[in-house]
């Protein structure tokens, strides 16, 4: 007689909640999805993959020797070839495919040399960029978490900012050199000479963000909570502390390879980087400069590589901090 | 705000010794010896002699606070025995060079007219530059104009001046032959056909430094008028009818202008760093030169002067910054 009506859902005369059609997304999955929608940083991410696998990878394919110079009556033959696009006006020009960007004026492969001194200038960006985002990092959580210690430690930050650095970097690259040479090598005590320089006179910034940050987390709850719970100072740092000011670290070290790079090829620039026959960017910059009229290729190239990589890691710094922080998006 | 300036001034003085202590102390460490570039032929003893006469045999206390005398006190009185024709420093050992036997200070400021002349030029044509385009890329934020500008300034400020500068020696030196890709430094302007020679020489430098400055700046106060432009205040200007002129390049632009005048107070000294590669660039003889001349050559006075010059730079320009942000902005107080 009563036909029964549909069992009615166990929520009925409320809202009925839409069911999530995707699953829940974690922080950097937002982070991620905010980072893809800026071009710029899409590009520049693109772009620096591209550069880096290109100097990483590149040697293997491409296996001219970047140092070696060939026997005297190859070298005379070789030597000073250009780049082989420069038919297309100049059709008398000294070309040959097995140097598709010509050689320099001791017959070396103009490409291998610039595959290698991508490698080392880019290894120098990033290693002195970790060094520096380490420093940074340390002396920012110990600044902002130890009271005692954060007075000296901003007086050091602020006198570290009042030193002139350029001045400062070419004494020291001058100063420390023949030591570290002797131990390390010729190549590697250069190596760390200018990683640790550029990574001492690059903390500064992101140790002041670090402690600005620290400072203003150590009053929140989630910090009293784990102190009471009886966390240690070390364990309180580094699962409560760190994570949470990972976002401007990651933004400060991406700019810093920007900063690492541009200053080992200024240092190779003025000739106080890496020996003459150890290729960087910046150093085959130097070195083309005199005959730059003749051999326009080969300041473009290196330039044009440091600008390109710089450029690329710039992008992505400002999309990263776009996609960090939302507030800021589209400054 | 005077208070402050005082206070900050007699704050900055132990700063500057301190710094200078730790520069001396960097140089101190230098394994370099001054007498390397000497002939092998002087016999030992006469060596010993000259490096007695430039002071090394004393230790290192000694030696600094010898330079903080004659830099402190004894350069002054120079300073003011060349202007007002007095003679307080008469016979009084000043801070001198290795290399030259002359007095530091005095090529100092042989050299820096042409530092200053090409480095304070570009930096006001930097700046010329880039205020107008912040302004307008902010306004029209998203247009096609901000979307080219924020590239463009992305591009200036990525592309280093080592590369910049040999490229437009390439283009406008020698394939146009637009302008000289060197810096005639005897150069003097005595009338108005010199100025325009001296204009024309200095262009190429002043272009490389100046596009550094205007991205810099440029980004700046783009972000800054952002900032400004949603305001109610803004709004309020608007609602009772001002003129858009009047609304932005008279509210909006001068209220941007805060922390874009305080960038502009800190971005001096570094300029003056970054002059360093341009003129090598461009064989200025300037001051960056012969810092670079004087590290090459282990002249420990010469680089010792001019690295503090260039912290007192710095110190100063960050005081001024702080003071000028004071002035700008009567919310900020700082007693």
């Amino acid at each position: 007689m009563t036909d029964k009506a549909p069992a009615a859902p166990l929520n009925a005369g409320a809202l009925p909640d839409p069911m999530p059609t995707r699953p829940p997304r974690s922080q950097w999955q937002d982070v991620w999805r905010q980072f893809r929608s800026h071009k710029g940083a899409m590009a520049g991410l693109a772009l620096f993959v591209f550069i880096v696998l290109g100097v990483a990878i590149g040697p293997w394919i491409w296996s001219a020797s970047p140092t070696d110079i060939p026997p005297v009556v190859d070298m005379i033959k070789n030597r000073d070839m250009r780049p082989i696009y420069t038919l297309l006006w100049d059709s008398g020009a000294k070309t040959s495919w097995a140097h598709p960007l010509g050689t320099d004026n001791l017959a070396r492969d103009n490409l291998a040399r610039l595959m290698f001194g991508g490698r080392v200038s880019i290894a120098v960006g990033l290693t002195a960029m970790a060094l520096s985002i380490l420093l940074g990092t340390l002396i920012g959580v110990m600044a902002g978490y130890v009271k005692k210690l954060d007075g000296p430690l901003m007086r050091l930050t602020d006198l570290f900012l009042a030193l002139p650095l350029l001045p400062l970097i070419l004494v020291a690259s001058l100063m420390f050199r023949e030591a570290l040479a002797a131990t390390f090598g010729p190549e590697g005590g250069v190596f760390i000479l200018v990683v640790a320089l550029i990574g001492i006179t690059s903390w500064m910034q992101t140790a002041r963000i670090v402690r600005g940050d620290v400072l203003a987390l150590k009053e929140r709850e989630f910090i009293l909570a784990a102190q009471s719970i009886g966390t240690s100072p070390r364990n309180l740092i580094l699962r409560h502390l760190l994570p949470n000011v990972v976002s401007p670290i990651m933004v400060s070290a991406t700019l810093g390879i920007a900063i690492a790079i541009i200053t080992e090829s200024s240092l190779s620039f003025l000739g106080f980087g890496f020996p003459p026959d150890f290729p960087t960017w910046g150093r085959l910059l130097n070195d083309s400069v005199d005959r730059m009229t003749l051999y326009p290729e080969r300041v473009i190239w290196p330039g044009m590589l440091i600008s390109l990589t710089v450029l690329s890691v710039n992008y992505l710094g400002d999309g990263l901090r776009d996609a960090l922080d939302p507030r800021i998006r589209g400054r | 705000m005077l208070t402050f300036t005082i206070r900050r001034l007699t704050l900055a003085v132990p700063t500057l010794l301190f710094i200078s202590l730790v520069i001396f102390l960097l140089l101190e460490l230098a394994p370099g010896d001054p007498m390397a570039q000497m002939p092998l032929t002087i016999p030992p003893e006469v060596r010993e002699q000259m490096r007695v006469a430039l002071g090394l045999d004393q230790p290192w206390p000694v030696r600094f606070w010898k330079w903080c005398v004659q830099f402190f006190w004894i350069e002054p009185q120079v300073l003011i025995d060349h202007i007002f024709g007095t003679s307080f420093s008469a016979g009084d050992p000043r801070v001198v060079s290795w290399q030259t036997r002359s007095p530091v200070m005095d090529t100092v400021i042989q050299r820096m007219p042409q530092t200053l002349w090409v480095v304070g030029v570009a930096y006001v044509v930097g700046i010329l530059i880039a205020i107008p385009i912040g302004i307008y890329s902010a306004y029209r934020q998203y247009s096609i104009f901000d979307q080219a500008g924020t590239f463009v300034t992305m591009v200036g400020y990525s592309v280093p001046p080592f590369f910049t500068g040999p490229l437009v020696i390439m283009i406008f030196a020698v394939q146009m032959g637009w302008f000289p890709s060197l810096y005639d430094t005897t150069h003097k302007v005595v009338d108005w056909a010199s100025f325009k020679e001296q204009l024309h020489q200095m262009f190429l430098p002043v272009m490389v430094l100046a596009t550094q400055i205007t991205a810099q700046i440029s980004r700046f106060m783009r972000a800054a008028m952002l900032d400004n432009l949603h305001q109610d205040y803004v709004r309020t200007a608007r609602a009772k009818g001002l003129g858009e002129t009047m609304v932005v390049m008279v509210h909006v632009v001068r209220n941007s202008m805060i922390p874009v005048v305080t960038v502009i107070a800190l971005g001096v000294p570094s300029i003056f760093g970054g002059a360093i590669i341009t003129e090598q660039v461009f064989k200025v003889n300037g001051i960056g030169q012969l810092l670079i001349t004087a590290i090459q050559a282990n002249d420990l006075p010469m680089v010792q002067t001019l690295t503090f010059i260039f912290a007192v730079l710095i110190v100063l320009f960050n005081l001024i910054a702080d003071v000028l942000y004071g002035l700008l902005d009567p919310r900020i107080r700082y007693d």
